[in-house]
């Protein structure tokens, strides 16, 4: 899968945004060279991998241009030029966003989300939008209308979900970032799943406007790039106060890159005992090898336990999928999306274009969640998961009272086979088992790249407390200095 | 009937005359083109979220202080979830558990003049839904989502009223109030204002409450008394032929003028309420209220109980003229244009003339063709007897078509009253004179022809000799003094 | 917990989801076994714990100022509906 054809351009796409930041600014390339090379690569490469539901080659072509026309004015910024993919989750004006889903495969927004909006306005170039698992309820990208995307390290292999389109569409090198997101783990896992950096920052510290909703108390936007550098350049731009989303926090956004270069001297890392306890020998063997690069930079490492964290999975398989019934109300194929032929009457109008336009695995979690919010059960679900979820909370807060940041595994396993796991859910769930707590407690996380088992990346997961951001990204950004995990390139994907 | 008492609680829905709509910056404008005023926010688009209007939350709080009710520090917002076409999340968006608005109370005064308590229970925020429209579609009806968002203020009875009476007589107070507050424009035909009524009846003497239906969406007083009253005779019939009454949502058909089983078919209502996501808890300061209370007009009761005591009105005078602040503006400022010890007066034509010809005209107050002041002068003339009060009348009516001044119409028309004593006298004797057997039969005792000679003179004076002057030389001279 | 068939149908209806014979029975299965997991939450003691709604506590809603800053764009809306007539929606007959 290499590309001959473009010998002159062929570590074009190896470069950091950092790098390719530099490459425009001396105008040794254009964006719109960037953007012809890494659309001639997603032509290439996407067939196959699965990556991308949309490739917006003219929108790229016109917008690559307008930035290069934006630099030559005197304008400059670590965005302008820069190529990246959205997961599809994000609505682009004018563009479809389909959620990965059939009920929204003829939908075409009407407006950008928020974070679509900011990274425009910075100058960044969208060249298409990533697959994904239908609605964000999944693990593996296997729940998508549009087919599983394939792990570029084995195309046997999930690439995990639900943003695992934009995972691999940045271990493949199809963009040097794309955007996420991450309910239960939905950027983490398969960042860690395909060798690649992804953050899921505090929840309400990027807007949710415009992102099509999940589980609204625990969405949250982030970022997959090929290091944490590059993650803070991007975080920087999605940041910020959104008016138009209440949950959205009205604090400044730090200077990420500026805290990237700061010592970990002291930084105080506890590894999470309830995370280890039981962990396969290899990943432990792993998660210790990380903890002694973090020692070896000047930090203490020290067990916590957070007796309640082993609830986490399932808490959230109570809150999420509450959420997710209500949320996904509006799809009822009267304003937009999937409607189904000749109906009846309004009921078969609902339940036809409802019961043809979802996946199955939307349909569970819808009827899971209506089931825990029904009369007579909820108290004795949504109400007792909201309960345990708040201990889960103050488990945190006081482990960060302790620590400065919690360091643990991001998933139990490697990348596992397609098609392993997709009928029995709750096997499927326990997936996410070390990523959810970051989001019913609403804390940032992040994994990145930190060794291999059978030939395939794992991630070691990071997470510090609300609005711990720049910690996050300078104790990655000082490991990958340490370490060249992040560095390894999928082989045959050249 | 008289074994059975009835149980009212009404939930009353007012949209908050606010601007824009409770979570999105759509306009709130009736009439406007289908779906010309749904933005993103209002038709649920993916991935749009709400955001709450100050001014909706403002309101609220006007009312909960009008009523003396506790105001919140902590509320929340649920998400009610059921689907419907004129719902485009599949949820509203209301408070549940804890409303903005807390237990208050009003006073309603009955047509026997007897004072009553209505119990509040709460009063809570949520947004409207859209409309579906039948009409000139074929097997399809239309969605229209132009309401869909607007302020809604939920307001909750306690089931503290006995009749049809108490539950107008409560509506109506309602209607003034928020019309007071400002916060409602009380457009009853255009669903600004509207009415769920709770309804059950009970065996004289006993304390548990019947089994109640629910009456929705009663969009006039009328139909609400119209209603109940239907309601009421139906479960009255139901219960003493041994039936029993089903707790159902009904629905007033008034042309038919009957209730009727709305939901049979549907299973029993499951809304999964919780509180919403998307909403943070609204939180409502001390600072905040007190900001709110600085806005508070002189409520209704205030006023009247003022007009009262300050213009020795009886309580029902003082009550029409409080029952709109633009009706007790207008009151006060003829008051103050002839005078406070004329109020009596000023009040007789507000409520008599000015009345009779807006209600004529279809005009609301503040239309009224003769000013307040126009209206004082016109009085003042009264007063100082340049004019019979009958005579007024007939300048009241050319007033309100020419749109002059009282003085004017007086003097182009020749109106001003005779006041002089040998003038009226004069003709007195004329017309005496003129009437010998009239005077004979008088004088022998027929008292009633007092009144034939006032009219004589009346007519020969053309209605201008004053009457009381009139009085007193016609008695006299018939007397034959 | 485990569902019957008439549990899974009464939640679907609640859902209105059109669920097939064929795939009746795995959601029944599934459901049920999902209903399993969580009941271990039935086990924690929640005593005093006051349920948590949002994840950042201490935050509260921010209010907007009354103002319209939407215009009618109803045909750019419409766009993705699949039954219009005049500006409004069309659904199969709502009988009240």
């Amino acid at each position: 899968m290499s590309l001959e054809n473009h010998p002159k351009d062929a570590m074009l796409h190896d470069r950091s945004i950092g790098e390719l930041g530099a490459l425009l600014d001396r105008g040794e390339v254009s964006s719109l060279e960037l953007t012809r090379h890494l659309l001639a690569r997603i032509e290439a490469l996407n067939p196959v991998l699965n990556a991308l539901v949309s490739v917006t080659a003219a929108q790229a072509i016109a917008a690559a241009s307008l930035a290069d026309r934006r630099r030559a004015a005197g304008e400059s910024g670590p965005l302008l030029g820069i190529p990246l993919i959205h997961k599809d989750i994000f609505c682009t004006d004018g563009v479809r966003t389909s959620c990965g889903s059939r009920m929204l495969d003829n939908f075409i927004a009407p407006y950008d989300a928020t974070v679509v909006a900011r990274l425009k306005a910075a100058g960044a170039v969208m060249l298409g939008k990533a697959n994904m698992d239908e609605f964000a309820m999944g693990s593996s990208n296997e729940t998508s209308f549009y087919g599983p995307v394939k792990n570029p390290w084995d195309l046997g292999k999930v690439p995990g979900g639900s943003s695992g389109g934009s995972a691999a569409a940045v271990a493949a090198r199809l963009a040097p970032f794309a955007t996420g997101t991450d309910t239960g783990g939905s950027i983490r896992q398969p960042a860690a799943l395909t060798g690649v950096t992804g953050i899921k920052p505090t929840y309400g510290r990027v807007s949710r406007y415009g992102m099509i909703a999940f589980a609204s108390s625990l969405d949250q936007a982030g970022v997959f790039t090929r290091s944490a550098a590059d993650a803070a350049t991007v975080l920087q731009a999605m940041a910020g106060f959104d008016p138009r989303d209440s949950t959205s926090v009205d604090l400044p956004v730090p200077d990420y890159r500026a805290a990237l270069g700061a010592s970990l001297k002291g930084l105080k890392i506890g590894l999470l005992k309830e995370f280890s306890d039981g962990l396969e020998p290899r990943n432990a063997a792993l998660i210790e090898a990380a903890l002694e690069v973090f020692r070896s930079l000047g930090a203490e490492t020290l067990e916590m336990s957070l007796p309640n964290l082993p609830l986490s999975v399932p808490t959230y398989y109570v809150v999420a999928p509450a959420e997710c019934s209500s949320n996904l109300s509006r799809f009822d194929g009267v304003r937009f999306g999937y409607r189904c032929e000749d109906p009846r009457d309004l009921m078969d109008l609902y339940k036809r274009s409802r019961g043809e336009g979802f996946g199955a695995e939307v349909k569970r979690r819808i009827m899971t969640g209506t089931y825990v919010l029904s009369a007579g059960y909820f108290d004795a679900y949504y109400l007792k998961a909201q309960k345990v979820r708040q201990l889960i909370t103050n488990d945190f807060r006081a482990a960060f009272e302790r620590v400065d940041l919690l360091l643990g595994p991001t998933t139990p396993t490697p990348a596992f086979a397609i098609g392993a796991k997709i009928d029995d859910p709750v096997t499927m769930y326990l997936n996410d088992i070390y990523t959810i707590g970051a989001n019913l407690a609403g804390v940032p996380a992040l994994s990145m790249p930190g060794g291999f088992i059978d030939g395939l990346p794992m991630g070691v997961q990071l997470i510090g407390p609300h609005f711990a951001e720049a910690r996050l990204l300078n104790a990655a950004h000082q490991y990958q200095l340490a370490t060249d995990w992040h560095d390894r390139v999928a082989p045959g994907i050249t | 009937m008289s074994d059975w008492e009835v149980v009212i609680g009404l939930e009353i829905h007012a949209q908050l005359a606010t601007r824009s709509k409770i979570f999105s910056g759509a306009a709130t404008a009736y009439g406007a083109p289908p779906n010309s005023q749904a933005s993103l926010v209002d038709l649920a688009y993916p991935g749009v979220l709400p955001v709450l209007n100050a001014e909706a939350v403002r309101m609220a709080v006007k009312f909960g202080l009008a009523i003396g009710a506790q105001i919140a520090e902590r509320s929340i917002f649920a998400r009610k979830n059921y689907f419907y076409p004129d719902l485009p999340k599949g949820y509203q968006i209301s408070q549940y558990e804890q409303p903005v608005v807390g237990r208050g109370a009003i006073d309603i005064v009955l047509d026997d003049g007897v004072r009553k308590t209505v119990g509040i229970t709460r009063a809570h925020l949520e947004e409207d839904a859209g409309k579906s429209l039948h009409e000139g579609l074929a097997h399809a009806s239309g969605i229209d989502l132009n309401r869909a968002g607007t302020p809604l203020l939920e307001i909750v009875s306690e089931p503290d009223m006995r009749s049809a009476k108490e539950a107008v007589a409560y509506m109506k107070k309602l209607h003034t109030l928020v019309r007071y507050l400002e916060i409602c424009d009380g457009n009853m035909q255009e669903g600004s204002f509207r009415c769920d009524a709770n309804v059950s009846v009970r065996p004289r003497g006993r304390e548990k409450f019947g089994t109640r239906a629910e009456i929705k969406n009663l969009n006039s007083f009328r139909f609400v008394e119209k209603a109940i009253h239907y309601e009421v005779a139906r479960q009255v019939e139901l219960l003493e032929s041994g039936g029993h009454v089903i707790q159902e949502t009904r629905l007033y058909d008034s042309d038919k003028d009957e209730t009727r089983s709305m939901r049979s078919k549907e299973e029993a209502n499951d809304y999964r309420y919780f509180p919403d996501p998307d909403l943070l808890p609204l939180q409502i300061g001390r600072e905040f209220i007190e900001s709110v209370r600085a806005t508070l007009p002189e409520l209704p009761d205030q006023k009247a109980a003022r007009f009262a005591a300050g213009f020795e009105l009886s309580a029902y005078d003082a009550g029409v003229l409080s029952a709109s602040r633009e009706l007790g503006a207008y009151f006060e400022a003829v008051v103050d244009a002839v005078g406070a010890p004329h109020a009596k007066l000023a009040a007789n034509w507000v409520m008599g003339e000015l009345s009779s010809a807006l209600n004529r005209d279809s005009l609301e107050i503040r239309d009224a063709r003769v000013d307040p002041r126009a209206l004082g002068g016109l009085l003042q003339r009264i007063v100082d007897a340049t004019i019979s009060g009958k005579i007024a009348k007939d300048v009241f009516e050319a007033m309100w078509s020419e749109g002059q001044d009282a003085d004017a119409i007086i003097a182009a028309k020749g109106l001003r009253q005779i006041t002089d004593t040998g003038a009226i006298a004069a003709v007195i004797d004329a017309v005496i004179a003129a009437n010998p057997k009239q005077l004979a039969d008088y004088r022998a005792g027929k008292d009633k022809l007092f009144g034939f000679f006032i009219g004589q003179v009346m007519k020969a004076t053309e209605g201008k000799a004053n009457p009381a002057q009139l009085n007193e030389l016609l008695r006299a001279k018939l007397g034959g003094a | 917990m485990s569902l019957s068939r008439q549990d899974v149908e009464k939640i679907a209806h609640l859902a209105r989801l059109l669920i097939s014979e064929q795939q009746m029975p795995v959601y029944v299965t599934s459901l049920s076994a999902i209903l399993a997991f969580v009941d271990q939450l039935a086990k924690v003691d929640t005593a005093g714990v006051a349920p948590m709604a949002h994840p950042l506590a201490g935050q509260t809603q921010r209010l907007r100022t009354d103002e319209v800053t939407e215009t009618d764009q109803h045909d750019k809306y419409q766009a993705n509906a699949s039954a219009v007539q005049g500006g409004l929606y069309l659904v199969p007959r709502v009988i009240e």
